[in-house]
């Protein structure tokens, strides 16, 4: 009973978010950027210039001259059906131009999520127990909330391609061409996440219930791995929101900072030229992304942490 | 068996060394706040007199275009032989502006936005807080993105766009903080005493719950900083002639193959403000909370 009542609501809120920012970007589209008919036929800025013609007929063929509640339920019924409208300057649809560049994207912020939580993996069953790497872990920490991570990425740049020659300068050749901007996204992930398992591994290993392991025969390492590690990883699903986050957001800056080609780059490009359907296409696709993934992974703590089942919100 | 149980570390692994500055901060705890608070002093100095302490950072000298850092220019050069330690002093006003604007904003939107929520009755804090959530729920930096669309590019819009990401969080620890202040002893008895309810908001309730806000604001600026850069690197904020710090390590990015001090020293710059500032915020947060961090 419980866990349909969570699932309900849990859907009941994403719905919620997700009408909350479609509507967002229907204000962004029609109350507060001007008049986008001039946006259109002016390419980048407002052009003063364009013939009332011309604006009328494109007021015409994208309905702006309806009222606005027509235009926004019609916005609405339109993504319901998954349709995110024309782009201003590309004279694409925008599923289209998403869709084009979704590979290269995910791609990159998968392969970053896997390498984020690798190496905090690592760091945190490697040093957990060890007073002395408390201070280390901190100003690890510290470092890598304070660096820009697109500084980051133009240091490795530098040092490993431009120096060494090591990875290739930009694009999308190959694995290669991944490594650098994988890193650079993995880097911010791993060193909270890092010492969030630390904590975690650490609060276990202080359990009665490590001693009975230990007193059975285990070696230390098992104990780390078989028993602590399953009460360290807890802590990071919840994070999973915010890591999530990191890594759409970190998507748009790495890409331009390695000049690859996807979403990111995209959007950047859209924003430049006032070309709101794709940005706003950009922010409702990544806002699904985000509230059905961060769905599963709250429901996915449930499963793994029964103690959470009985619990009502 | 003399085997020690508890929290030893797995066998073969080298154990920890600590640096020799790290123990120094360690043992002289003062220390740490003490250099973040001089070298932001120092970078607010900058920021107010650049003129005193850098040449002109617009000055073109092709000649020497590309150079490494040495006597007459001890940060290099960029393309133009622009000199790079007159471009990031130069640069440090529209740094700090943004990230101090940034946060200002959000926090004045923030903290009525909390009080609203914490002091108008359940469907208000129902609806207020779901909007929050909405506006949460949206990666910060593509709300940034989706903020500098609509008002177009520029220092105030990107001001903005980071104030509109960041006031949720402010909202919903106002929210609480309220909630708390408001079931208080000192202000039931002040509605006891038939105080009437705008002077218990605005001589109780306010003022005691503004001061924790200001350790968020001071950790936010940083963050501000780092986000107002991205921003800047992706040619979205002031304009160039600022030489805001993202913008000169936009402007790097394209000439990395010929000099790289360019590149280093504006991040450097970003870096060490960010973490003068994350120090001074847990700093506050350890006088004001009175609690051993972590």
């Amino acid at each position: 009973m419980v866990t349909t009542r969570w699932w309900l609501r849990r859907a009941g809120l994403g719905v919620l978010v997700i009408w909350g920012a479609a509507t967002l970007s229907f204000i962004g589209l029609h109350l507060l950027s001007g008049d986008p008919a001039r946006i259109i036929a002016g390419g980048g800025g407002a052009v003063s210039g364009s013939s009332e013609q011309i604006l009328a007929r494109i007021n015409e063929q994208y309905g702006f001259h309806e009222p606005l509640i027509v235009q926004y339920g019609r916005f609405l019924g339109q993504l319901a059906r998954g349709d995110l409208g024309m782009s201003y300057q590309l004279n694409q649809r925008v599923t289209t131009v998403i869709v084009d560049q979704l590979g290269p994207t995910v791609a990159l912020a998968l392969g970053a999520a896997v390498l984020g939580f690798g190496l905090a993996l690592v760091l945190a069953v490697g040093t957990a127990g060890r007073p002395r790497a408390e201070s280390l872990f901190s100003t690890l920490e510290l470092l890598f909330v304070s660096t820009p991570s697109f500084w980051v990425g133009i240091l490795l740049l530098t040092v490993f391609s431009f120096r060494l020659g090591w990875f290739p300068v930009f694009g999308n050749e190959g694995v290669a061409s991944l490594v650098l901007p994988w890193l650079t996204l993995a880097l911010p992930i791993t060193g909270t996440l890092a010492l969030v398992m630390r904590d975690g591994l650490q609060r276990a290993l202080e359990q009665p219930f490590a001693t009975t392991v230990l007193a059975r025969g285990a070696t230390a390492t098992r104990l780390r791995l078989r028993h602590a590690l399953r009460h360290a990883l807890l802590p990071v699903l919840t994070l999973s929101g915010w890591t999530l986050g990191t890594l759409l957001g970190g998507v748009v800056v790495i890409e331009t900072v390695f000049a690859r080609a996807g979403i990111g780059q995209v959007a950047v490009t859209a924003v430049n030229g006032r070309d709101l359907p794709v940005v706003t296409g950009v922010v409702l696709v990544a806002t699904v992304v985000f509230v059905v993934i961060n769905t599963a992974l709250d429901a996915l703590t449930r499963v793994v942490d029964p103690r959470l089942r009985g619990v009502p919100e | 068996m003399t085997t020690v149980l508890h929290g030893e570390p797995p066998a073969g692994l080298p154990p920890v060394t600590e640096l020799p500055a790290a123990r120094a901060l360690r043992r002289t705890p003062w220390l740490g706040p003490a250099l973040a608070l001089a070298f932001f002093l120092a970078v607010c100095l900058l920021a107010a007199f650049p003129d005193a302490f850098a040449g002109d950072p617009a000055a073109i000298d092709p000649v020497n275009a590309f150079r490494d850092p040495a006597p007459g220019h001890l940060l290099g050069t960029d393309q133009l032989g622009r000199d790079t330690w007159a471009r990031v002093v130069h640069g440090a006003r529209a740094s700090l502006a943004l990230g101090f604007g940034a946060t200002a904003l959000a926090a004045l939107v923030g903290i009525a936005w909390g009080l609203a929520a914490g002091l108008g009755g359940r469907l208000v804090d129902e609806a207020t807080m779901r909007v929050a959530d909405i506006f949460m729920a949206v990666p910060t930096t593509l709300m940034a993105l989706l903020v500098v669309a609509v008002l177009g590019a520029g220092g105030p819009s990107v001001a903005v766009a980071i104030a509109v990401s960041l006031a949720p969080g402010f909202a919903r620890v106002v929210r609480v903080q309220t909630q708390v202040v408001k079931h208080a002893g000192y202000v039931q008895a002040a509605t006891a005493l038939g105080v009437r309810r705008r002077g218990v908001v605005g001589r109780h309730i306010v003022p005691n719950v503004l001061p924790p806000m200001l350790v968020l604001a001071t950790m936010n600026v940083g963050q501000s900083i780092i986000a107002g850069a991205s921003l800047s690197f992706l040619g979205l904020g002031p304009q160039a002639s600022s030489s805001e710090w993202g913008s000169l390590l936009s402007d790097a990015r394209d000439h990395l193959q010929d000099a790289w001090a360019p590149a280093v020293f504006p991040g450097l710059a970003i870096a060490l403000t960010v973490i003068s500032i994350s120090v001074l915020g847990r700093e506050l947060r350890l006088r004001f909370e009175g609690r051993t961090e972590r």
